[in-house]
């Protein structure tokens, strides 16, 4: 089985800073797999993951070193996503490589047009091509029986849970390859966590994914392989039960035991 | 020892509130109470020359309005480079401090600018010269309000925006814009209201004309202008019709204001 996302002794250091802020990371993102990172504050996993999709790259002078190889769409061979830089590759790239926020980021348009926006400017232009994708996207994220009389409303006025829905929707609508979510649930209640990880088991039939959580459990539950990242490192990787059962590492083991963190 | 303090402390506040609320009230006052006594529909019906007030009111808006059409583009293209093209570098940071000096830059000294480049040179004033000079006048304060009103899209709007596949010019034109869409409109509802009471900037440039015009390169009518000229007049009647226009123009800042702060507050909520 090939590897969908590949990152390879990835070293970044922000615009600024005295020292890199992640250090040799090597995180393979299997396919139809979900991979959890967890790990205390501030050791580094947003980083990494907003490093995946180069969102990083919304402001300028920070430093990758090392290899994010990205799986081509033929299946042939990868890309390293490093490499890119025209506007055109890093748009393309972001259209395979779909994130979620940690904060529901509704646009300021209706429902409707939350989820048309992006096809839009990838190409679609046709009407009823965008309501098909539109209707279909909304039923993945499961919000479609709540929507579907007011798709026409402002986005704004759907709860946090469900606005955290709509973006998972309009990310899916783009047909992605790998979905990235930055702690998707720790703004929500936990009547909308436990939907969005239902959903998150459901979407790794078709999507790669790779996902940041403060929550321990969380990971436990819902993911195949774990991270465990501490300072800017990647201590240890494994499938989530070894991680959880009978990790190798002592520091692992505290953290995951709730010694700190 | 503190108490005393505290309690003279209340009563000079108060009575300082109740000072500036009293000349405000005594203003506004005296304004109705002159202003209304010759208000009629001939002030609406009629031209300047046939003592009425039509071409003055309609020169003045004209002017400002077109002014506010340039200065919109202009105005929110800057505050938008500011926000989002800029960054933190030092020509950002010296067009922001240049436009803060501009907002406050007494208005007599824009009108004497334009009155140098523009009525000098081509010998007479004009609509053209009001207009420049308002416009001048107007689009710092746009620059302003539409980069504080950027600064408050949130971030990760943005963030959200790149990570769907859109370029920056999409971000900022198809969703940051929108979201800051309320506060920029009112910010130059507002900005029209500051400049439509102009006096000092037209004095030079368009002067003012008893005639109706709506051709912007002659001498244009202007009602601020006229509520000077006429207040001057030994005319009873003239004198009169200036309280009227200065009650008219009072009471349409006043108006445009409120719908200002109205958008404001319901936006806000």
């Amino acid at each position: 089985m090939k590897n969908m996302m590949d990152v390879q002794d990835l070293t970044f250091t922000y615009s600024g800073a005295p020292a890199p802020s992640l250090q040799n990371i090597s995180l393979p993102v299997e396919k139809n797999k979900v991979t959890a990172l967890i790990g205390p504050s501030g050791c580094g996993k947003s980083t990494l993951l907003r490093a995946m999709n180069r969102i990083h790259d919304l402001y300028p002078g920070h430093q990758y070193d090392g290899v994010i190889n990205l799986l081509d769409s033929d299946k042939k061979g990868y890309t390293d996503i490093l490499t890119l830089k025209s506007e055109a590759e890093m748009i393309r790239l972001r259209q395979r490589v779909g994130m979620i926020f940690q904060k529901p980021t509704p646009f300021p348009m209706t429902i409707f047009e939350n989820i048309a926006y992006g096809l839009r400017l990838s190409g679609v232009k046709k009407r009823a091509a965008l309501q098909d994708v539109v209707e279909q996207s909304l039923h993945d994220a499961a919000l479609w029986n709540e929507v579907k009389d007011r798709l026409n409303d402002d986005a704004r006025g759907l709860s946090g849970g469900q606005q955290q829905r709509l973006c998972i929707a309009r990310a899916i609508a783009l047909k992605p390859e790998v979905i990235l979510f930055d702690e998707p649930t720790s703004a929500l209640d936990p009547i909308s966590t436990l939907a969005i990880e239902e959903m998150i088991s459901e979407l790794r039939e078709k999507y790669s994914i790779c996902i940041v959580t403060h929550n321990m459990q969380q990971a436990a539950r819902i993911s195949d392989y774990t991270g465990f990242m501490y300072l800017g490192e990647m201590i240890e990787y494994g499938q989530t039960d070894n991680i959880f059962m009978k990790p190798s590492k002592k520091q692992t083991e505290d953290y995951i035991s709730g010694r700190f963190g | 020892m503190r108490l005393i303090m505290n309690r003279l402390f209340i009563i000079f506040s108060t009575l300082a509130a109740v000072v500036g609320l009293f000349f405000l009230g005594w203003i506004l006052y005296t304004l109705c109470a002159k202003g209304l006594a010759g208000l009629s529909l001939q002030v609406f019906t009629h031209d300047l020359i046939d003592g009425g007030l039509r071409n003055v009111i309609v020169g003045q808006l004209i002017m400002s309005g077109v002014a506010t059409i340039i200065g919109i583009p202009v105005g929110m293209m800057a505050g938008i480079y500011l926000q989002e093209y800029g960054g933190n570098s030092k020509l950002t940071e010296f067009i922001r401090d240049l436009s803060d000096v501009m907002m406050s830059a007494p208005s007599i000294v824009v009108g004497t600018f334009v009155y140098a480049i523009i009525v000098i040179p081509t010998g007479h004033t004009s609509g053209w010269a009001g207009v420049l000079a308002l416009f001048i006048l107007m689009v710092p304060i746009i620059v302003r309000t539409t980069d504080d009103m950027l600064k408050l899209v949130p971030i990760e709007l943005r963030e959200a925006g790149m990570a769907i596949g859109a370029s920056k010019y999409h971000v900022t034109m198809n969703i940051v814009i929108r979201y800051a869409r309320e506060g920029i409109m009112t910010g130059i509802l507002l900005a029209f209201a500051r400049v439509v009471g102009e006096t000092a900037p037209l004095l030079y440039t368009s002067g003012s004309s008893e005639f109706w015009s709506t051709d912007l390169t002659s001498t244009f009518p202007s009602l601020t202008v006229s509520i000077y000229n006429l207040a001057t007049m030994p005319d009873e009647e003239m004198v009169q019709l200036g309280w009227t226009g200065a009650f008219l123009l009072t009471a349409m800042v006043l108006i445009i204001n409120l719908i200002g702060r109205y958008a404001n507050n319901k936006q806000r909520r």
